[in-house]
């Protein structure tokens, strides 16, 4: 069969459906009774070994086999959630994520998983000998205990448990609620609750027990409990049966009646009066929640209704519709030449449906955060772990919005710093008691839109930085000199660990610490126009903070003129503009500065710097642009400003590259090009 | 495919200077009229800026600038052909492009030891085509972005 064409499908589902196992997982090891996640992990791995084995990997298909036994077990009670057995399952995972990975590069998609399959194998045999039988929990499983509601004994059905009632009476079967009492001094009461169970199933179905069977189990009630029970014996007979069982007291049995009508749940079902019993736990059920819950879930998906484009393919229409930008400037030029009014209406309309056209092929490139957010639980459970540290990874706004060019590249310098801030900033157990912080430390990761920025945000209520220990390293390693070591403030302090060859932790350790990471984070977000800003306390805790640009292809900037040519200076560095007199313009050695609010700013003549051919007029005033890099200013002389306009970021292609002091060019309104100022690069 | 299918390279004809130059026509991309450029500070002299070719900002090359012939006020006539191999593309500026021709593989030749004095080290070969002698440019070496470099490396 020529798999080929379905190949990259297969790719991207089994991507999202690892994920969604990953997340799910995740999220079952916070509340290990819920079944509905499981039933999602199962779904999931069910689904991604029908696809495997359909395409032909075989190695794939029998790892997510032997996991899915393992969540079947898990599914059933079989088996109970604990860390360990999660481990096992995330390094199949981990496993079924490296041999996509390689059927995406081309491999065969074959890895040795003999190890983790018999680790699979081990825990779905291991403790198979201590449960009960599976059939008994079909209807227990999705129970949930609410230990808090006592009232008087009666089983309630839910609509599934009803229905089941009822077929089985139209089939000829009977159901019967039996009350089982064991006697007073009845040593092994699980032991006999199995006997017990084990002579139901031979007479009929068990479908439902009160209290529940996990809880029947590790004995958890007093002297009776409850079975409902679908047989085709006679009512006389079964009490017989369950009677030869040992240390059994009494049993008393009736058949069960349902109402028809079932509007009055509360007094529906069993014939109560018979049988008076004292101080029962009753177990409400959540099915009907769960169900509920599994309904709106397709539903979502069905609203959130996607289709995959090649982003390469929308380059392509914001290319071809920037085109029709520039053709949109000429024509509203021709027309306010002409004067036509007909004319000139319909270039009206053209504009305001390009104007909206413009955002929504802009929306199109916007992905949320989410995308790279979500490998992170996973990441910081294994880091929390392998540090012994106990750490609870919050996100906020994952569905902000992104253009997919900054998403492709904040990847690795977030895991930089949550690495770096569960490494250095929470810490251990121990020490957080001795400080009297809670055990467990907190990273919160949060995103949120502000203006035309998106702001990520790492926070751990960890140790904070040490601002001494930051600047004697700084002051050692030579980042900084003493005179100006003593002048900063804070947060330029906190900063310094962002410089390279700059590393606090004592000992390197694997997960941070090299003294490479942090620079290059930083290196990363400002070569995307953000900047990076550190908050901290001492003993309470960090804030990293990211400033990005909503979008890397459109950007506001200042057009300003020198002479005949057009420059355009981002606005994200320009503090303002201003008109200074000759007069007040100093020297100071070489270098003219005026003074600024206060500060001493220098004067850099573009024209000079880009050598724009002109004759020498000496006007009396000059038009500055105050720029900004960090904390540095620097004042850029002008000709005169033309205005602020959101242009479309261009490369200067692969021939032009590294020119000093331009970072790239855009197409103004009249099709020339025009080049954007690299603030950056003239503030050293 | 026959013989002649094989053999035959298809050239663009361009003149600088009163001679005449060919690149191969799978180098070339159109051949535009002069637009408005706009000047890059800080690159070599022969690279007059960039303008704005449907959109992606090309980098211009006066071929004149880069021979070192003496420059002239464009003309009418003044095309820029848009030639480029693998990711670069570029426009070359020069004083007209209006031929196509077909040559035989066989009757290129290496060129001959006096030809000009710059150009000699971008050609690849030369076309003796009746009366006319077409000088076959080998791109790789008219763009060679490491002499860019060097000629910019020291500025700022």
């Amino acid at each position: 069969m020529d798999v080929n064409q379905y190949l990259e499908v297969f790719i991207e589902e089994s991507k999202e459906h690892l994920q969604s196992c990953n997340e799910r997982l995740l999220d079952l090891e916070k509340n290990p009774e819920d079944m509905s996640i499981v039933n999602d992990i199962f779904r999931s791995a069910h689904t991604l070994k029908g696809m495997s084995a359909t395409m032909g990997y075989e190695d794939l298909a029998s790892l997510t086999h032997q996991m899915e036994n393992v969540l079947d077990a898990i599914r059933n009670n079989k088996l109970h959630v604990t860390p360990d057995l999660l481990d096992i399952v995330f390094l199949a995972v981990d496993d079924l994520e490296a041999m996509v990975l390689s059927i995406a590069d081309g491999g065969d998609g074959k890895r040795d998983v003999s190890e983790v399959v018999s680790k699979l194998k081990q825990i779905e045999k291991g403790e198979t000998t201590a449960q009960l039988s599976s059939k008994a929990e079909v209807a227990a499983a999705v129970a949930e205990v609410d230990l808090g509601t006592i009232i008087t004994s009666k089983i309630e059905y839910d609509e599934f448990e009803s229905t089941v009632i009822q077929q089985s009476k139209e089939q000829g079967f009977e159901v019967f609620e039996i009350t089982v009492s064991l006697r007073e001094d009845c040593l092994l009461k699980a032991a006999r609750v199995y006997m017990v169970f084990e002579v139901l199933e031979k007479i009929g179905e068990v479908i439902k027990s009160n209290p529940p069977v996990d809880q029947l189990e590790e004995e958890q009630f007093d002297q009776e409990f409850t079975v409902t029970i679908v047989s085709k014996d006679q009512l006389d007979d079964i009490k017989l049966k369950v009677m030869k069982v040992s240390e059994v007291d009494s049993v008393e049995i009736h058949p069960v009646i349902l109402e028809i009508d079932r509007e009055s749940q509360v007094s529906s079902g069993t014939l109560v009066e018979e049988e008076p019993k004292k101080g029962q736990k009753e177990d409400t059920y959540l099915p009907e929640q769960t169900q509920k819950k599994k309904q709106a879930s397709p539903a979502k998906q069905q609203v959130n209704k996607t289709i995959r484009v090649n982003i390469e393919r929308l380059d392509i229409l914001l290319n071809l519709f920037e085109e029709l930008v520039i053709d949109r400037g000429r024509l509203e030029q021709i027309s306010n030449e002409l004067k036509n009014q007909e004319l000139h209406e319909t270039v009206e309309k053209m504009s305001r449906i390009t104007g909206d056209l413009q955002n929504i092929i802009l929306n199109m490139r916007m992905v949320p955060v989410e995308t790279v957010f979500n490998r992170f639980p996973r990441m910081v459970r294994q880091l929390a772990r392998d540090l012994g540290k106990k750490i609870n990874l919050e996100i906020i706004g994952a569905d902000t919005e992104l253009d997919r060019t900054v998403i492709d590249e904040i990847g690795d310098p977030l895991v930089h710093l949550i690495r770096n801030a569960l490494d250095h900033g929470v810490e251990t157990p121990e020490v957080r008691k001795a400080n009297g912080k809670s055990e467990e430390g907190t990273v919160v990761l949060k995103a949120y839109h502000s203006g035309n920025h998106v702001f990520i945000e790492i926070e751990d209520d960890g140790a904070g930085i040490n601002k001494d220990k930051v600047l004697t390293k700084a002051l050692k390693n030579g980042i900084v000199n003493e005179q100006t070591a003593a002048a900063l403030t804070d947060k330029e302090v906190y900063e310094l660990i962002l410089a390279s060859g700059f590393s606090t932790a004592e000992k390197i350790s694997d997960i941070s610490g090299r003294g490479v990471g942090l620079d290059v984070v930083k290196n990363t977000i400002e070569s995307l126009g953000g900047s990076v800003t550190i908050d901290s306390k001492l003993g309470k805790g960090s804030i990293f903070s990211i400033q990005l640009p909503l979008t890397l292809s459109i950007i506001s900037v200042m057009l300003v003129e020198i002479e005949k040519e057009k420059f355009a200076i981002p606005l994200s560095s320009i503090i303002e503009t201003a008109i200074v007199k000759k007069e007040d313009i100093l020297n100071a050695h070489n270098q003219r500065v005026i003074d600024f609010r206060g500060k001493v700013v220098p004067l850099l003549f573009l024209k000079d710097i880009f050598e724009v051919p002109c004759q020498e007029t000496e006007d009396h005033f000059y038009s500055v642009v105050i720029v900004r890099k960090g904390d540095k200013m620097a004042g850029l002389v002008v000709d005169s400003f033309i205005g602020q306009q959101e242009v479309v970021l261009k490369s200067l292609g692969n021939y032009l590259t590294n020119v000093f002091a331009i970072s790239g060019a855009t197409i103004l309104g009249d099709g020339q090009v025009a080049l954007i100022v690299d603030c950056n690069a003239l503030i050293k | 495919m026959t013989e002649t299918l094989t053999d035959d390279m298809k050239l663009i004809v361009f003149q600088l200077k009163e001679k005449e130059y060919a690149i191969p026509v799978h180098q070339v991309n159109s051949i535009e009229k002069v637009l408005h450029i706009t000047r890059v500070p800080g690159v070599a002299p022969y690279v007059k800026g960039v303008i704005n070719l449907r959109g992606v900002v090309t980098p211009i090359i006066d071929l004149r600038r880069r021979f070192d012939l003496e420059e002239e006020p464009y003309t009418d006539s003044t095309r820029v052909i848009i030639a480029g191999f693998d990711d670069l593309e570029v426009g070359l500026i020069v004083d007209t492009a209006n031929d196509v021709i077909d040559v035989n593989v066989n009757s290129i030749e290496p060129q001959p030891d006096v030809v000009g004095v710059k150009e000699a080290e971008y050609i690849s070969g030369v076309v003796k085509l009746d009366r006319r002698l077409l000088i076959l440019l080998d791109l790789k070496k008219v763009l060679n972005p490491h002499e860019l470099k060097v000629n910019y490396g020291n500025e700022g």
